[in-house]
Order: C-alpha cells, then structure tokens, then sequence
C-alpha cells in the first residue's frame, strides 16, 4: 500500500520549510523531499553548519535563515526526508524518489512544488572551460565550504553579482574585476519603474550599500561590457570583452557568470502544468492562482519556481500555500491569509525595476552562431538556427534534430536559449515556441534501483 | 586560487585519481575538490573537452565523476565520507553487462 499524505513539498528551502510548519500546525500530514542533506534551499544553504565567520561574511539575511531552520525543524509533524531526490510524479500526485539508494512512493492529496530557481543561462565563447562557474556556485563554495577564489572576475548584471562581489570583499577576497553587462541607457529606460520600487525602497538601500562596498574595496568596475569571451585552453586563463568602445583583457584563473535566476520548470513541466512568458522577467511562469495553485488541481508552487520574487517573498508564499490548503481541508480561514497577499504584493514592488534595469544582455539571449548553447551536447546556437531554417518549429523538434536538451541535465541549462534562439529565428512569441517537454525520470537513477522498484510499500499502516 | 575562510583543519580523507585530498566534514566532492585547486572533473563525451563544476547545486551535470566505481555521480551533490575512490570521468559512461 501506498501512504497517502494531506501535504507533500518538494524542495526545503524557505518556501518549503514555511509551507511545511503552517500545514503541520494545522494538523495536515506533511511530508518534505529535499536533495539537500540540510534544510535551507540555495539561499539559507548550509544555514545550520555555518561556522560564525562564515555568517558574518554572508550577512543578516542569510543568517536571518536560522530561524526559520529551527522553526521547521521543532515544527512537530513535519516528516522531513533530506538526500531525497524525486525522480518521477506520476497520475493522482504519486511522488516517486530516491533515498540511499532505494525508491519508494508516497501519494499526495495536495503537492507542493518548492523547488526555486536555477541561474539564468549565460553562453558565451569560452563557458565550457574548467575555472567558469556561476555566481551561484560560488556562493554555494562559500556557504557550504567557507571556500573563496582570489583574482575572480565576475561577469554579467543582476543583485546576486554584487551581493555576492560584496560578501567576496567581506571575506578577504575581492573580485579581481566586476564585468557588468547593464547597457548604457538601461538606468534611464527602468528610470519609469523607480517610483513604484520605493514601496519596497529597502531593497534598493541595499543593494546601494552592497556597490558602495565593492567600490570602496577598489574593486575595478567595467560598464556596459559587451563581446566577452573567455580564453584558455584546458582550464580559464583570461576574459576578453570590450566596454565604453576599448578592448579589455584580464587575465584570471576563475570566472563568474550571473544574469539573474529563473523558475526551475523541470517539476511543473513533468506535471503539465499551463506556463506562460512572462516578458519582464524574460522567462516562463507556471500559471498560478491567487493561491498559488497551479493549472493542475491540488498541485501549488510556493517560492521563486512561480516567478523570481526572493527569499522573504518565498516564505511568504510557503505559508499562504500551507494556509491555503488547511482552510481546502476544512480548517478554517485563517485571517494572515489576506496579510500575507498584501505583504507579498508590497514585496513584489521592486521586481520591475530591478527587471527592467538588469534585464539579460543581448550577448546571451542571442549568442552568435559559434557559440555553444547545449553544454551536455555541445551543440551551438548556429546549429539550432539551421534546425529551425530547415522546419523545426520549437524546442522538441529541435531536440531531436540535434540532440539539445537530451543530455544529463536534460535541458535545465539550456532550455531557455534554445526556445530564444527559437524565437528569434522563427519570428514567434517565446509562447509560441514554447519548451521542452520534460519526461521522467527527473534525474537519472541507477538501473538496479528502477528494476527493483515497487511502488507499494508493504507494512505500511496509512493507506491510501 | 582558492582558499578557506575557516580555521578549521581537514579531517577527511578521500582519493581523486588516487591522490589524497583532506576534506572537511560539510564538504561535498566538488568543494573538497575546489579547495584543493583540482578543477578538471571530467571529459566531455562529445568532443573530450575538459569540464568542471559549474552550477554547484545539481541542475548542470557537468560535475560528473565516479564514486567508487559507479559513474555519473554528482560531485556537488555527494558528500564527502572517509576513504571514498574518485575518479575523473572520461568521455561517455559504458553499460557494463
């Protein structure tokens, strides 16, 4: 027999964990799947280990995380199930995962995608090279590790740049050179946006606080830079690009890559669920209603995979969902349910701004032809430009033309170029085009486990 | 170069093409890795390129390494245990029968 849970989340970050403590406090069976060995999502990763020194350079809203970590984890109720990766969700919310090296399945009358967002993709000449990370694994290395590169050059535009150029310089390593991608005129263009972003002005007080610390590290800042390549041969040696019409070149042995994050489909994809583009944030969205549930009944996405809101707006929405669900369940309506939809809105005062301004650079939304844009397959964005010339309409055709989105990390990295690229040489709406279908299962698993898998679990008392 | 920010010493040891790497309790694969400046993890199986990590969460499989013998292991997403064998991937995975 299959247990049958009121409530089960995927992804314990912070729309997770708070999704987990509202639903259990109501007295909902709750379950939480997380890949992770700790709670904390990317954002808080690594929270309950973090050494002091680590918290210090990290700063308040990273260590702002703990008290959420210990809410979920005194939260009585919650089953939480770390090192789980789901691999397969299947008719009626059958969720089938892997754990030390077994599968096993439990259905949920409600499911909750929490599985956040993954970095923007960011082709250029050079990408694949051994010492080119994203910003975000950088911050990953700091957290979990308390590890720093000296002499990084951080390329490209978006908060997570400096933030993370910011906490470099607080743990004793500055970036070599911060490479920003924001075009000249972009300020002015987002210029519109400023005063609705005032609603929520703390976000711009910090990130002004964060610039004023790299600058005052002395950390060399190159505007408007466009045509970077990254050299090297085995491994990053140096990144040309050209800024206020000059050639540049420094040399580096590591080279960070950011322009903004984007929902993480791959869950809401595999379920079918309606998406749509969202065009300020240059990605597609899950269709949610006001209470974060998506076009398939009883499936909800709470945090940044329904749309880049942040880590406090993640929350937010992982106790409205949690909410949402008990008052479905008949516990009543709780009244921080409307709270929570104003503060969320408060919140989301600052994304268009911050949208307009850091909106990807036309380098990565339409590399050149050269350019690798399938990293698994190494297939360039000149080749998906053949594929659609020669009638392949969107990005399945394309895949199996070319094989794109067919590797390992099955299209996570480059699905958004391909249906851009798509886009552009079609001449069709990002809707239009559309993505990948995404197929179970969600991550490779052993053969050994899948031939002895069973999706009934025998001695199990709750039944479905 | 790399370097960490913490005092504290390593306490793990583990193989990577059978030279020793220190790792800390914490550490994944990949960090203990990063920490010790190894950064080419594995050969492309298109065209042999050299990779390493790059998304350090999961999402880009470009990590992959083998552990204790079996291939296509994240390095970003195993945690480091005493005396694990890794080795660099090269090129496509075999099914062995």
């Amino acid at each position: 027999m299959t247990r049958l849970k009121d409530v089960v989340i995927i992804g314990a970050g912070p729309a997770g964990m708070a999704c987990a403590v509202e639903a259990a406090a109501k007295g909902l069976s709750t379950v939480v799947l997380d890949e992770n060995p700790q709670p904390g999502g990317q954002v808080y990763r690594a929270i309950e280990s973090a050494s002091e020194n680590r918290l210090r350079v990290l700063g308040h809203d990273y260590a702002r995380g703990r008290e959420l970590a210990s809410e979920f984890r005194q939260s009585s109720g919650v089953d939480y199930h770390p090192g789980s990766t789901v691999w397969n969700i299947g008719p009626d919310r059958l969720v089938e995962f892997s754990r030390d090296g077994k599968s096993s399945a439990i259905r949920a009358s409600h499911l909750v995608v929490a599985t956040g967002a993954i970095e923007r993709p960011c082709p250029l000449p050079g990408w694949t090279l051994p010492g080119v990370t994203t910003a975000g694994a950088l911050q990953i290395l700091l957290k979990t590790s308390g590890i720093t590169y000296q002499d990084t050059v951080l390329t490209g535009s978006g908060p997570l740049l400096w933030l993370l150029a910011a906490q470099m310089v607080d743990a004793g390593s500055p970036p070599k050179a911060i490479v920003e991608t924001v075009p000249r005129g972009r300020l002015f263009n987002a210029l519109p946006e400023l005063m609705t972003a005032l609603g929520a002005r703390e976000y711009l007080l910090k990130g002004m606080s964060m610039i004023r610390k790299v600058k005052r590290a002395g950390v060399r800042i190159h505007v408007g830079a466009d045509d970077i390549a990254i050299e090297g041969s085995g491994a990053v040696s140096a990144i040309r690009f050209r800024s206020k019409g000059t050639e540049h070149r420094i040399a580096t042995d590591a080279v960070a890559l950011h322009q903004g994050v984007v929902p993480n489909q791959q869950v809401t994809r595999l379920l079918g669920c309606r998406h749509f583009w969202d065009d300020s944030q240059k990605c597609f969205r899950p269709k949610l209603s006001e209470d974060r549930e998506t076009s398939c009944a009883h499936v909800y996405v709470a945090g940044d995979g329904g749309g880049i809101e942040g880590a406090k707006s993640a929350e937010m929405q992982g106790r409205l969902v949690g909410l949402a669900i008990a008052e479905k369940e008949g516990h009543g309506t709780d009244p921080r349910i409307s709270e929570l939809r104003l503060t969320l809105k408060r919140e989301a005062h600052v994304r268009p701004f911050l949208e307009k301004l850091y909106a990807p650079s036309r380098q990565i939304l339409h590399p050149d032809d050269a350019t690798v844009i399938c990293r698994c397959e190494e297939v360039t964005a000149g080749s998906v430009r053949e594929a659609v010339t020669q009638g392949a309409p969107g990005p399945n055709q394309v895949k199996s033309f070319l094989r794109t989105g067919m590797g390992p990390c099955q299209g996570r990295i480059c699905g958004l170029v391909v249906t851009s690229v798509i886009s552009e040489s079609g001449g069709k709406s990002p809707d239009d085009v559309d993505y990948y279908r995404i197929r179970p299962p969600l991550k490779p698993l052993p053969l050994a486990e899948l031939a002895d898998y069973s999706a009934d679990i025998p001695g199990s008392r709750d039944t479905a | 170069m790399p370097k960490r920010i913490d005092p504290d010493t390593e306490t793990v040891t583990f193989t990577f093409e059978g030279q020793i790497i220190r790792a800390r309790p914490g550490d994944t694969v990949a960090s203990a890795l990063a920490a010790s400046g190894i950064r080419h993890l594995r050969d492309s199986a298109v065209s042999g390129e050299p990779r390493g990590i790059f998304c350090m969460m999961g999402a880009c499989f470009d990590c992959l390494v083998e552990v204790n013998g079996q291939p296509n292991r994240q390095a970003c997403m195993t945690p480091v245990s005493q005396d694990l064998a890794v080795n660099r991937q090269n090129g496509g995975v075999e099914v062995k029968v």
